[in-house]
Protein backbone atom coordinates (compact mmCIF):
# COMPACT_ATOMS: atom_id res chain seq x y z
CA UNK A 1 0.00 0.00 0.00
CA UNK A 2 1.45 3.39 -1.08
CA UNK A 3 1.86 6.17 1.37
CA UNK A 4 -1.13 8.64 1.41
CA UNK A 5 -1.81 11.87 2.32
CA UNK A 6 -3.44 12.69 5.55
CA UNK A 7 -6.27 14.93 5.88
CA UNK A 8 -9.02 15.34 8.14
CA UNK A 9 -13.03 15.83 6.97
CA UNK A 10 -12.84 18.59 9.16
CA UNK A 11 -10.15 20.85 8.37
CA UNK A 12 -11.44 20.37 4.83
CA UNK A 13 -14.33 21.94 6.16
CA UNK A 14 -13.71 24.58 7.61
CA UNK A 15 -11.52 25.43 4.64
CA UNK A 16 -13.51 25.26 1.80
CA UNK A 17 -16.35 27.16 4.04
CA UNK A 18 -14.21 29.72 4.44
CA UNK A 19 -14.16 29.90 0.60
CA UNK A 20 -17.64 29.47 -0.23
CA UNK A 21 -18.58 32.45 2.72
CA UNK A 22 -16.11 35.03 0.20
CA UNK A 23 -18.53 33.22 -2.87
CA UNK A 24 -21.56 33.56 -1.84
CA UNK A 25 -22.97 36.08 0.82
CA UNK A 26 -25.90 34.24 1.89
CA UNK A 27 -24.20 31.73 3.75
CA UNK A 28 -24.93 32.09 7.87
CA UNK A 29 -22.93 29.83 10.00
CA UNK A 30 -23.96 28.76 13.50
CA UNK A 31 -21.98 26.78 16.03
CA UNK A 32 -22.29 25.71 19.46
CA UNK A 33 -18.95 26.67 21.49
CA UNK A 34 -16.62 24.00 19.23
CA UNK A 35 -16.09 26.75 16.55
CA UNK A 36 -12.43 25.88 16.77
CA UNK A 37 -13.07 22.04 16.89
CA UNK A 38 -15.42 21.84 14.47
CA UNK A 39 -13.01 24.33 12.05
CA UNK A 40 -15.70 26.86 11.61
CA UNK A 41 -13.54 28.97 13.29
CA UNK A 42 -11.94 30.01 10.03
CA UNK A 43 -15.00 31.21 8.67
CA UNK A 44 -15.75 33.26 11.80
CA UNK A 45 -12.53 34.96 11.50
CA UNK A 46 -13.33 36.04 7.86
CA UNK A 47 -17.12 36.70 8.54
CA UNK A 48 -17.52 38.02 11.53
CA UNK A 49 -20.93 39.17 10.40
CA UNK A 50 -22.43 36.09 9.11
CA UNK A 51 -21.18 33.76 11.95
CA UNK A 52 -23.17 33.36 15.10
CA UNK A 53 -21.77 31.18 17.99
CA UNK A 54 -24.85 29.88 20.01
CA UNK A 55 -23.22 28.88 23.25
CA UNK A 56 -23.57 25.55 24.80
CA UNK A 57 -27.32 24.95 23.53
CA UNK A 58 -27.70 22.41 20.23
CA UNK A 59 -31.53 22.61 20.12
CA UNK A 60 -31.32 26.32 20.40
CA UNK A 61 -29.24 26.50 17.18
CA UNK A 62 -31.18 24.21 15.14
CA UNK A 63 -33.74 26.31 15.64
CA UNK A 64 -32.14 29.56 15.26
CA UNK A 65 -30.67 27.87 12.02
CA UNK A 66 -34.06 26.76 10.95
CA UNK A 67 -35.33 30.74 11.24
CA UNK A 68 -32.24 32.36 9.51
CA UNK A 69 -33.19 29.54 6.47
CA UNK A 70 -36.76 30.49 6.54
CA UNK A 71 -35.76 33.98 5.61
CA UNK A 72 -33.57 32.77 3.04
CA UNK A 73 -30.26 32.32 4.39
CA UNK A 74 -28.03 28.78 3.51
CA UNK A 75 -27.27 28.04 7.56
CA UNK A 76 -24.34 26.31 7.92
CA UNK A 77 -24.56 24.61 12.05
CA UNK A 78 -21.82 22.75 13.22
CA UNK A 79 -21.06 20.74 16.39
CA UNK A 80 -19.98 17.12 17.65
CA UNK A 81 -21.69 14.81 15.36
CA UNK A 82 -23.07 13.54 18.94
CA UNK A 83 -24.99 16.75 19.76
CA UNK A 84 -26.14 17.79 16.64
CA UNK A 85 -28.00 14.75 15.86
CA UNK A 86 -29.33 13.35 18.94
CA UNK A 87 -29.20 16.24 21.56
CA UNK A 88 -31.25 18.59 18.96
CA UNK A 89 -32.82 15.37 16.86
CA UNK A 90 -36.76 17.00 17.59
CA UNK A 91 -35.66 19.81 16.57
CA UNK A 92 -33.84 19.16 13.36
CA UNK A 93 -36.68 16.68 13.07
CA UNK A 94 -39.89 19.46 13.19
CA UNK A 95 -38.19 22.76 12.57
CA UNK A 96 -35.93 21.83 9.80
CA UNK A 97 -36.88 18.81 7.96
CA UNK A 98 -40.51 19.17 8.35
CA UNK A 99 -40.46 22.80 7.18
CA UNK A 100 -37.60 21.08 4.54
CA UNK A 101 -35.64 24.08 5.16
CA UNK A 102 -31.96 24.99 3.91
CA UNK A 103 -30.29 24.03 6.90
CA UNK A 104 -27.10 22.15 6.05
CA UNK A 105 -26.13 20.15 9.65
CA UNK A 106 -22.68 19.69 9.40
CA UNK A 107 -21.36 17.99 12.30
CA UNK A 108 -17.60 16.68 13.08
CA UNK A 109 -16.33 14.16 15.84
CA UNK A 110 -18.58 11.10 14.40
CA UNK A 111 -17.90 7.55 15.16
CA UNK A 112 -15.28 6.10 17.55
CA UNK A 113 -12.36 7.94 16.36
CA UNK A 114 -13.69 10.89 18.34
CA UNK A 115 -11.18 9.02 20.46
CA UNK A 116 -9.88 10.00 24.32
CA UNK A 117 -13.27 11.66 24.33
CA UNK A 118 -15.17 8.55 24.93
CA UNK A 119 -18.48 7.10 24.50
CA UNK A 120 -20.07 10.19 25.29
CA UNK A 121 -18.85 12.27 22.86
CA UNK A 122 -18.98 9.37 20.03
CA UNK A 123 -21.75 9.14 17.71
CA UNK A 124 -22.09 5.75 16.37
CA UNK A 125 -26.11 6.29 15.79
CA UNK A 126 -26.27 9.47 14.08
CA UNK A 127 -26.42 7.91 10.05
CA UNK A 128 -29.37 5.75 11.68
CA UNK A 129 -31.44 8.51 13.40
CA UNK A 130 -30.62 11.06 10.41
CA UNK A 131 -31.45 8.67 7.77
CA UNK A 132 -34.98 8.10 9.46
CA UNK A 133 -36.15 11.53 8.63
CA UNK A 134 -37.80 12.67 5.91
CA UNK A 135 -36.79 15.36 4.24
CA UNK A 136 -32.78 14.49 5.12
CA UNK A 137 -29.69 13.85 3.14
CA UNK A 138 -27.19 12.06 4.88
CA UNK A 139 -23.75 12.45 3.33
CA UNK A 140 -20.62 10.78 4.71
CA UNK A 141 -17.36 12.07 2.67
CA UNK A 142 -14.95 8.91 2.47
CA UNK A 143 -11.73 12.09 2.57
CA UNK A 144 -10.68 15.46 2.63
CA UNK A 145 -11.22 16.37 -1.35
CA UNK A 146 -14.85 14.56 -0.82
CA UNK A 147 -15.82 16.42 2.33
CA UNK A 148 -15.10 19.69 0.34
CA UNK A 149 -16.87 18.68 -2.92
CA UNK A 150 -20.03 17.45 -0.69
CA UNK A 151 -19.70 20.81 1.11
CA UNK A 152 -19.62 22.78 -2.19
CA UNK A 153 -22.72 20.81 -3.63
CA UNK A 154 -24.62 21.55 -0.68
CA UNK A 155 -24.28 24.83 -0.85
CA UNK A 156 -25.76 24.33 -4.73
CA UNK A 157 -28.71 21.45 -3.25
CA UNK A 158 -31.75 23.08 -1.91
CA UNK A 159 -33.04 21.30 1.83
CA UNK A 160 -31.86 19.89 5.22
CA UNK A 161 -28.37 18.18 4.72
CA UNK A 162 -26.49 16.17 7.33
CA UNK A 163 -22.96 16.32 6.80
CA UNK A 164 -20.83 13.79 8.51
CA UNK A 165 -17.33 14.42 9.40
CA UNK A 166 -14.24 13.12 11.28
CA UNK A 167 -12.02 14.59 13.90
CA UNK A 168 -8.46 12.67 12.96
CA UNK A 169 -6.66 13.02 9.80
CA UNK A 170 -7.60 9.81 7.53
CA UNK A 171 -6.11 8.73 4.06
CA UNK A 172 -6.89 11.02 0.80
CA UNK A 173 -8.16 8.21 -1.69
CA UNK A 174 -10.34 10.34 -3.70
CA UNK A 175 -7.75 12.41 -5.15
CA UNK A 176 -7.65 12.45 -8.99
CA UNK A 177 -10.58 10.41 -9.12
CA UNK A 178 -12.18 10.91 -12.88
CA UNK A 179 -15.61 10.29 -11.36
CA UNK A 180 -17.72 13.23 -10.71
CA UNK A 181 -19.24 13.86 -6.80
CA UNK A 182 -22.68 14.01 -7.33
CA UNK A 183 -25.39 13.86 -4.03
CA UNK A 184 -26.71 10.68 -3.81
CA UNK A 185 -24.52 8.57 -6.64
CA UNK A 186 -22.03 5.93 -5.48
CA UNK A 187 -19.02 5.87 -6.50
CA UNK A 188 -17.15 2.78 -7.83
CA UNK A 189 -13.87 2.99 -7.02
CA UNK A 190 -12.19 -0.66 -8.06
CA UNK A 191 -13.85 -3.41 -10.10
CA UNK A 192 -14.34 -6.94 -8.62
CA UNK A 193 -16.14 -9.56 -9.28
CA UNK A 194 -16.49 -11.65 -6.40
CA UNK A 195 -18.04 -9.65 -4.23
CA UNK A 196 -18.89 -5.93 -3.39
CA UNK A 197 -17.43 -3.86 -0.54
CA UNK A 198 -19.96 -0.87 0.23
CA UNK A 199 -18.09 1.58 2.12
CA UNK A 200 -18.43 5.00 3.66
CA UNK A 201 -16.23 7.85 5.52
CA UNK A 202 -12.70 6.41 6.66
CA UNK A 203 -13.74 3.33 5.56
CA UNK A 204 -13.59 3.44 2.26
CA UNK A 205 -9.65 3.90 2.61
CA UNK A 206 -9.67 0.09 4.47
CA UNK A 207 -12.02 -1.32 1.82
CA UNK A 208 -9.50 -0.20 -0.50
CA UNK A 209 -6.75 -1.90 1.06
CA UNK A 210 -8.77 -5.06 1.82
CA UNK A 211 -9.44 -5.52 -1.46
CA UNK A 212 -5.47 -5.41 -1.91
CA UNK A 213 -5.04 -7.81 0.43
CA UNK A 214 -7.76 -10.29 -1.08
CA UNK A 215 -6.90 -9.66 -4.67
CA UNK A 216 -3.33 -11.60 -3.50
CA UNK A 217 -5.65 -14.66 -2.11
CA UNK A 218 -7.41 -14.97 -5.10
CA UNK A 219 -10.72 -13.01 -4.45
CA UNK A 220 -11.19 -10.34 -6.64
CA UNK A 221 -13.24 -7.24 -4.68
CA UNK A 222 -15.22 -4.33 -6.18
CA UNK A 223 -15.44 -1.34 -3.66
CA UNK A 224 -17.87 0.85 -3.89
CA UNK A 225 -17.88 4.26 -1.88
CA UNK A 226 -21.44 5.10 -0.84
CA UNK A 227 -20.95 8.65 0.41
CA UNK A 228 -24.51 9.33 0.33
CA UNK A 229 -26.53 7.27 2.18
CA UNK A 230 -29.61 8.76 1.64
CA UNK A 231 -30.73 9.10 -0.88
CA UNK A 232 -29.12 5.51 -1.20
CA UNK A 233 -28.00 4.83 -4.73
CA UNK A 234 -30.21 1.85 -4.80
CA UNK A 235 -29.42 1.01 -8.35
CA UNK A 236 -25.71 0.90 -8.54
CA UNK A 237 -26.33 -1.46 -5.34
CA UNK A 238 -28.68 -3.91 -7.18
CA UNK A 239 -26.31 -4.21 -10.35
CA UNK A 240 -22.99 -4.89 -7.43
CA UNK A 241 -25.01 -7.58 -5.97
CA UNK A 242 -26.19 -8.74 -9.30
CA UNK A 243 -22.31 -8.57 -10.60
CA UNK A 244 -20.68 -9.93 -7.35
CA UNK A 245 -23.08 -12.37 -5.79
CA UNK A 246 -21.65 -11.47 -2.06
CA UNK A 247 -21.71 -7.66 -0.33
CA UNK A 248 -20.65 -6.41 2.95
CA UNK A 249 -20.69 -3.05 4.15
CA UNK A 250 -18.06 -0.97 6.11
CA UNK A 251 -18.57 1.76 8.16
CA UNK A 252 -17.51 3.96 11.64
CA UNK A 253 -21.00 3.07 12.87
CA UNK A 254 -23.44 0.92 14.57
CA UNK A 255 -23.99 -2.19 12.14
CA UNK A 256 -27.73 -1.11 13.21
CA UNK A 257 -29.22 1.53 10.83
CA UNK A 258 -26.32 3.11 9.31
CA UNK A 259 -24.81 1.96 5.99
CA UNK A 260 -24.79 -1.98 6.66
CA UNK A 261 -28.66 -1.05 7.24
CA UNK A 262 -29.57 1.01 4.24
CA UNK A 263 -27.77 -1.28 2.34
CA UNK A 264 -29.43 -4.55 3.48
CA UNK A 265 -32.83 -3.37 2.87
CA UNK A 266 -32.11 -2.48 -0.48
CA UNK A 267 -30.89 -5.72 -0.75
CA UNK A 268 -33.25 -7.64 0.62
CA UNK A 269 -36.06 -6.34 -1.58
CA UNK A 270 -34.32 -6.80 -4.72
CA UNK A 271 -31.45 -9.42 -4.57
CA UNK A 272 -31.46 -12.01 -1.83
CA UNK A 273 -27.10 -12.60 -1.95
CA UNK A 274 -24.65 -13.70 1.44
CA UNK A 275 -24.23 -10.19 3.10
CA UNK A 276 -22.32 -9.27 6.09
CA UNK A 277 -21.64 -6.02 8.33
CA UNK A 278 -18.78 -4.48 9.22
CA UNK A 279 -18.98 -1.70 12.18
CA UNK A 280 -19.55 -1.56 15.85
CA UNK A 281 -21.89 -4.18 16.91
CA UNK A 282 -24.80 -2.79 18.97
CA UNK A 283 -22.04 -1.14 22.02
CA UNK A 284 -20.72 2.14 23.28
CA UNK A 285 -17.29 2.96 22.75
CA UNK A 286 -14.89 4.38 25.58
CA UNK A 287 -11.50 6.28 26.09
CA UNK A 288 -8.42 5.45 23.60
CA UNK A 289 -6.59 6.29 20.70
CA UNK A 290 -8.81 6.32 17.67
CA UNK A 291 -6.39 3.90 16.41
CA UNK A 292 -6.72 1.28 19.49
CA UNK A 293 -10.72 2.04 19.16
CA UNK A 294 -10.56 0.85 15.98
CA UNK A 295 -8.84 -2.53 16.09
CA UNK A 296 -10.65 -2.94 19.74
CA UNK A 297 -14.27 -2.36 18.06
CA UNK A 298 -13.13 -4.25 14.92
CA UNK A 299 -13.20 -1.15 12.60
CA UNK A 300 -9.92 -2.40 10.62
CA UNK A 301 -8.88 -3.65 6.96
CA UNK A 302 -8.45 -7.24 8.61
CA UNK A 303 -12.16 -7.18 9.82
CA UNK A 304 -13.09 -6.20 6.51
CA UNK A 305 -11.13 -8.73 4.74
CA UNK A 306 -12.60 -11.44 7.22
CA UNK A 307 -15.99 -10.36 6.49
CA UNK A 308 -15.29 -10.92 2.92
CA UNK A 309 -13.83 -13.94 3.10
CA UNK A 310 -16.59 -15.40 4.94
CA UNK A 311 -19.59 -13.74 2.47
CA UNK A 312 -17.74 -15.18 -0.59
CA UNK A 313 -17.52 -18.74 1.13
CA UNK A 314 -21.58 -18.52 1.80
CA UNK A 315 -21.89 -18.18 -2.11
CA UNK A 316 -23.78 -20.90 -4.03
CA UNK B 1 -56.63 51.65 11.64
CA UNK B 2 -59.05 49.54 12.98
CA UNK B 3 -61.11 51.03 16.54
CA UNK B 4 -61.30 49.32 19.64
CA UNK B 5 -65.03 48.22 18.67
CA UNK B 6 -63.80 46.61 15.62
CA UNK B 7 -61.25 44.82 17.03
CA UNK B 8 -63.59 43.51 19.46
CA UNK B 9 -66.27 42.20 16.76
CA UNK B 10 -63.19 40.16 14.40
CA UNK B 11 -62.19 38.60 18.31
CA UNK B 12 -65.86 37.21 18.50
CA UNK B 13 -65.30 36.08 15.26
CA UNK B 14 -62.36 34.40 16.02
CA UNK B 15 -63.80 32.52 18.27
CA UNK B 16 -66.74 31.51 17.19
CA UNK B 17 -64.66 29.84 14.11
CA UNK B 18 -62.36 28.16 16.72
CA UNK B 19 -65.63 26.62 18.17
CA UNK B 20 -67.25 25.38 14.75
CA UNK B 21 -63.87 24.21 13.26
CA UNK B 22 -63.10 22.24 16.37
CA UNK B 23 -66.42 21.02 16.94
CA UNK B 24 -66.54 19.63 12.99
CA UNK B 25 -62.88 18.14 13.62
CA UNK B 26 -63.93 16.62 16.65
CA UNK B 27 -60.75 17.40 18.19
CA UNK B 28 -58.66 19.88 18.83
CA UNK B 29 -57.20 22.51 21.55
CA UNK B 30 -60.37 24.96 21.92
CA UNK B 31 -59.21 26.71 25.54
CA UNK B 32 -55.36 27.46 24.62
CA UNK B 33 -57.15 28.94 21.05
CA UNK B 34 -59.64 30.85 22.66
CA UNK B 35 -57.07 32.33 25.63
CA UNK B 36 -55.14 33.67 22.41
CA UNK B 37 -57.56 34.95 20.53
CA UNK B 38 -57.34 38.71 21.54
CA UNK B 39 -53.92 38.84 21.28
CA UNK B 40 -53.85 37.12 17.97
CA UNK B 41 -56.76 39.36 16.86
CA UNK B 42 -54.70 42.83 17.58
CA UNK B 43 -51.58 41.30 15.78
CA UNK B 44 -53.10 40.49 12.79
CA UNK B 45 -55.97 43.32 12.79
CA UNK B 46 -53.24 46.07 14.13
CA UNK B 47 -50.10 45.28 14.23
CA UNK B 48 -48.63 43.18 12.04
CA UNK B 49 -47.49 44.23 8.26
CA UNK B 50 -48.21 41.90 5.20
CA UNK B 51 -50.18 41.12 2.15
CA UNK B 52 -52.42 38.06 1.50
CA UNK B 53 -51.94 38.51 -1.48
CA UNK B 54 -48.20 38.43 -1.52
CA UNK B 55 -47.89 35.72 1.33
CA UNK B 56 -43.88 35.69 1.10
CA UNK B 57 -43.31 39.47 0.46
CA UNK B 58 -39.77 40.30 1.95
CA UNK B 59 -40.67 42.95 4.30
CA UNK B 60 -43.46 41.54 6.06
CA UNK B 61 -43.75 41.39 9.83
CA UNK B 62 -43.11 37.58 10.81
CA UNK B 63 -45.21 35.49 13.14
CA UNK B 64 -44.37 32.29 14.86
CA UNK B 65 -46.87 30.20 16.25
CA UNK B 66 -44.51 28.28 18.80
CA UNK B 67 -47.91 27.24 21.07
CA UNK B 68 -48.92 24.98 17.83
CA UNK B 69 -51.48 23.20 19.10
CA UNK B 70 -52.98 26.61 19.08
CA UNK B 71 -53.47 26.31 15.15
CA UNK B 72 -57.39 27.18 15.11
CA UNK B 73 -57.05 30.47 16.22
CA UNK B 74 -54.48 31.16 13.93
CA UNK B 75 -55.58 29.68 10.83
CA UNK B 76 -58.62 31.66 11.83
CA UNK B 77 -56.97 35.17 12.04
CA UNK B 78 -55.15 33.56 8.48
CA UNK B 79 -58.87 33.22 6.82
CA UNK B 80 -60.32 36.33 7.53
CA UNK B 81 -57.47 38.80 7.08
CA UNK B 82 -57.69 36.81 3.38
CA UNK B 83 -55.06 34.37 2.96
CA UNK B 84 -57.73 31.40 2.38
CA UNK B 85 -61.65 31.69 2.10
CA UNK B 86 -63.22 31.39 5.48
CA UNK B 87 -65.56 28.15 4.65
CA UNK B 88 -61.51 26.43 4.15
CA UNK B 89 -61.32 26.63 7.66
CA UNK B 90 -64.39 23.25 8.84
CA UNK B 91 -61.97 21.22 6.70
CA UNK B 92 -59.72 21.28 10.06
CA UNK B 93 -57.95 18.31 10.85
CA UNK B 94 -58.97 16.07 8.08
CA UNK B 95 -57.37 14.23 5.71
CA UNK B 96 -55.81 16.00 3.07
CA UNK B 97 -56.21 19.26 4.49
CA UNK B 98 -53.84 22.01 4.95
CA UNK B 99 -55.40 22.80 8.11
CA UNK B 100 -53.17 20.45 10.15
CA UNK B 101 -53.60 19.65 13.65
CA UNK B 102 -50.45 21.28 14.60
CA UNK B 103 -48.58 23.79 12.30
CA UNK B 104 -47.46 23.02 9.28
CA UNK B 105 -45.92 25.90 6.70
CA UNK B 106 -45.35 24.49 3.58
CA UNK B 107 -49.06 23.31 3.17
CA UNK B 108 -50.44 26.93 4.04
CA UNK B 109 -49.71 30.39 2.87
CA UNK B 110 -48.95 33.68 5.40
CA UNK B 111 -47.65 30.58 8.38
CA UNK B 112 -43.90 31.48 8.74
CA UNK B 113 -42.70 28.33 11.18
CA UNK B 114 -43.98 24.55 11.50
CA UNK B 115 -44.34 24.36 15.16
CA UNK B 116 -45.84 21.39 17.39
CA UNK B 117 -43.17 20.13 19.69
CA UNK B 118 -43.19 22.85 22.37
CA UNK B 119 -40.52 24.99 22.87
CA UNK B 120 -38.58 25.68 19.50
CA UNK B 121 -40.86 28.90 18.08
CA UNK B 122 -38.61 31.49 19.81
CA UNK B 123 -35.56 30.20 18.30
CA UNK B 124 -36.71 30.64 15.47
CA UNK B 125 -37.81 33.94 15.87
CA UNK B 126 -34.66 34.61 17.17
CA UNK B 127 -33.10 33.17 13.34
CA UNK B 128 -36.07 35.82 11.40
CA UNK B 129 -34.96 38.53 14.24
CA UNK B 130 -31.02 37.81 13.00
CA UNK B 131 -31.90 37.54 9.50
CA UNK B 132 -33.93 40.75 9.02
CA UNK B 133 -30.74 42.74 11.06
CA UNK B 134 -28.17 41.06 7.98
CA UNK B 135 -30.42 42.28 5.05
CA UNK B 136 -30.82 45.68 6.90
CA UNK B 137 -34.72 45.30 6.71
CA UNK B 138 -36.83 46.72 9.23
CA UNK B 139 -39.44 43.57 9.65
CA UNK B 140 -40.63 42.76 13.52
CA UNK B 141 -40.37 39.29 14.55
CA UNK B 142 -43.33 38.17 16.52
CA UNK B 143 -43.43 34.44 18.82
CA UNK B 144 -46.46 33.60 20.75
CA UNK B 145 -45.85 31.03 23.45
CA UNK B 146 -47.78 29.70 25.87
CA UNK B 147 -47.03 29.74 29.58
CA UNK B 148 -46.81 25.95 29.98
CA UNK B 149 -44.66 25.90 26.77
CA UNK B 150 -42.31 27.50 29.03
CA UNK B 151 -40.76 24.27 31.04
CA UNK B 152 -39.32 23.78 27.93
CA UNK B 153 -35.75 24.31 28.31
CA UNK B 154 -34.95 25.49 24.59
CA UNK B 155 -37.47 28.47 25.83
CA UNK B 156 -34.75 29.48 28.24
CA UNK B 157 -31.90 28.99 25.53
CA UNK B 158 -33.50 31.12 23.26
CA UNK B 159 -33.95 33.84 25.82
CA UNK B 160 -30.52 33.80 25.90
CA UNK B 161 -29.93 34.39 22.34
CA UNK B 162 -32.70 36.99 21.86
CA UNK B 163 -30.95 38.65 24.87
CA UNK B 164 -27.17 37.98 23.80
CA UNK B 165 -27.96 39.40 20.44
CA UNK B 166 -29.92 42.65 21.56
CA UNK B 167 -32.69 41.15 19.21
CA UNK B 168 -34.72 44.36 19.79
CA UNK B 169 -37.13 44.12 16.80
CA UNK B 170 -38.16 40.58 18.21
CA UNK B 171 -41.14 41.07 20.71
CA UNK B 172 -42.49 37.49 22.46
CA UNK B 173 -45.81 37.29 23.90
CA UNK B 174 -46.72 34.48 26.83
CA UNK B 175 -50.28 33.50 26.53
CA UNK B 176 -50.54 33.23 30.51
CA UNK B 177 -53.54 31.34 30.97
CA UNK B 178 -52.05 29.47 34.05
CA UNK B 179 -53.43 26.18 32.82
CA UNK B 180 -51.64 23.41 31.36
CA UNK B 181 -52.37 19.91 30.78
CA UNK B 182 -52.30 18.29 33.48
CA UNK B 183 -53.29 20.96 36.03
CA UNK B 184 -52.37 24.67 37.10
CA UNK B 185 -49.46 25.71 36.17
CA UNK B 186 -48.00 26.64 39.19
CA UNK B 187 -49.01 23.42 40.41
CA UNK B 188 -47.44 21.56 38.03
CA UNK B 189 -44.20 22.76 37.66
CA UNK B 190 -44.23 26.86 39.12
CA UNK B 191 -43.11 29.24 36.54
CA UNK B 192 -42.66 32.22 39.44
CA UNK B 193 -41.32 34.70 39.66
CA UNK B 194 -42.31 34.36 36.30
CA UNK B 195 -41.48 38.39 35.29
CA UNK B 196 -38.47 37.94 36.83
CA UNK B 197 -37.37 35.13 35.28
CA UNK B 198 -37.55 36.91 32.02
CA UNK B 199 -35.95 40.23 33.33
CA UNK B 200 -33.35 38.45 34.91
CA UNK B 201 -32.30 37.20 31.60
CA UNK B 202 -32.00 39.95 29.95
CA UNK B 203 -34.77 40.99 28.63
CA UNK B 204 -37.77 44.00 28.80
CA UNK B 205 -41.06 42.81 30.35
CA UNK B 206 -44.45 44.02 29.76
CA UNK B 207 -47.20 42.59 31.44
CA UNK B 208 -51.09 43.05 30.09
CA UNK B 209 -54.70 42.22 30.47
CA UNK B 210 -54.56 39.40 27.35
CA UNK B 211 -58.16 40.14 26.78
CA UNK B 212 -58.02 44.25 26.93
CA UNK B 213 -57.64 45.41 22.81
CA UNK B 214 -56.22 48.48 24.16
CA UNK B 215 -53.71 46.90 26.69
CA UNK B 216 -52.47 44.56 23.91
CA UNK B 217 -52.25 47.52 21.45
CA UNK B 218 -50.28 49.73 24.19
CA UNK B 219 -48.12 46.52 24.95
CA UNK B 220 -46.84 45.88 21.63
CA UNK B 221 -46.35 49.73 20.57
CA UNK B 222 -43.72 50.23 23.76
CA UNK B 223 -42.33 47.00 22.68
CA UNK B 224 -41.74 48.31 19.17
CA UNK B 225 -40.22 51.34 19.99
CA UNK B 226 -37.95 49.68 22.91
CA UNK B 227 -34.28 49.58 21.90
CA UNK B 228 -31.12 47.41 22.52
CA UNK B 229 -33.23 44.39 24.18
CA UNK B 230 -36.34 42.08 23.26
CA UNK B 231 -39.58 42.25 24.66
CA UNK B 232 -41.55 39.81 25.93
CA UNK B 233 -45.42 41.05 27.00
CA UNK B 234 -46.96 38.65 29.39
CA UNK B 235 -50.86 38.29 28.35
CA UNK B 236 -52.63 37.82 31.57
CA UNK B 237 -55.13 35.44 29.99
CA UNK B 238 -58.49 33.01 30.40
CA UNK B 239 -58.26 29.52 28.95
CA UNK B 240 -61.26 29.13 27.11
CA UNK B 241 -62.19 33.00 27.22
CA UNK B 242 -65.59 34.09 25.88
CA UNK B 243 -67.51 30.30 26.57
CA UNK B 244 -68.53 30.09 30.51
CA UNK B 245 -68.48 26.62 30.47
CA UNK B 246 -64.91 26.15 29.04
CA UNK B 247 -63.46 28.96 31.45
CA UNK B 248 -65.21 26.83 34.34
CA UNK B 249 -63.55 24.22 33.36
CA UNK B 250 -59.95 24.65 31.60
CA UNK B 251 -58.72 21.31 32.15
CA UNK B 252 -61.83 19.73 30.47
CA UNK B 253 -61.11 21.58 27.32
CA UNK B 254 -57.53 22.08 26.56
CA UNK B 255 -57.36 19.50 23.86
CA UNK B 256 -61.17 18.32 23.40
CA UNK B 257 -63.43 19.72 21.27
CA UNK B 258 -66.64 21.03 21.63
CA UNK B 259 -69.59 18.40 21.46
CA UNK B 260 -72.84 20.12 19.06
CA UNK B 261 -74.48 20.93 21.92
CA UNK B 262 -71.60 22.81 23.90
CA UNK B 263 -71.18 24.82 20.23
CA UNK B 264 -74.18 25.48 20.14
CA UNK B 265 -74.34 26.91 23.82
CA UNK B 266 -70.78 28.34 23.11
CA UNK B 267 -71.99 30.30 20.18
CA UNK B 268 -75.21 31.73 21.68
CA UNK B 269 -72.98 33.32 24.64
CA UNK B 270 -70.09 34.59 22.40
CA UNK B 271 -72.85 36.56 20.06
CA UNK B 272 -74.58 37.56 22.83
CA UNK B 273 -77.87 35.36 21.81
CA UNK B 274 -80.40 33.13 22.88
CA UNK B 275 -81.14 30.68 20.00
CA UNK B 276 -80.03 30.09 16.59
CA UNK B 277 -80.45 27.69 13.92
CA UNK B 278 -77.55 26.12 12.24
Amino acid sequence: MSERKMVATRDAYGKVLAELGKENKDIVVLDADLSASTKTVTFAKAFPDRFFDMGVAEQDMVGTAAGLAACGKIVFASTFAVFGSGRAWDQVRVSVCYTRLNVKLAVTHAGITTGEDGASHQANEDIAIMRALPNMTVVVPADGPEAEKAVRAAVGFYGPMYIRLSRPKTPVITDGLDQEFKIGKGLLMKEGKDLTIFACGMMVAMALDAADILAKEGISARVVNLHTIKPLDKELIVRCAKETGAAITAEEHSIIGGLGGAVAEVLVENVLIPMARVGLKDVFGESGLPDELLIKYGLTTENIVKAAKEVVKKKK
Amino acid sequence: MLSDKELEAIAVKLRRHIIEMTCAAASGHPGGSLSAADIITVLYFHQLKFKPQDPSWADRDRFVMSKGHAAPVLYAALAEAGFFPVDYLKTLRRLGSSLQGHIDMLSLPGIEMSTGSLGQGLSAANGMALAGRLDKKDYRVYCLMGDGECQEGQIWEAAMTSAHYKLDSLTAIVDHNKYQIDGKVEEIKNLAPFHDKWRSFGWHVLSCDGHKIEALRDALDKAAKTKGKPTVIIADTIKGKGVSFMEQNPLDYHGKAPTADEEKKAICELCNIKEFEI
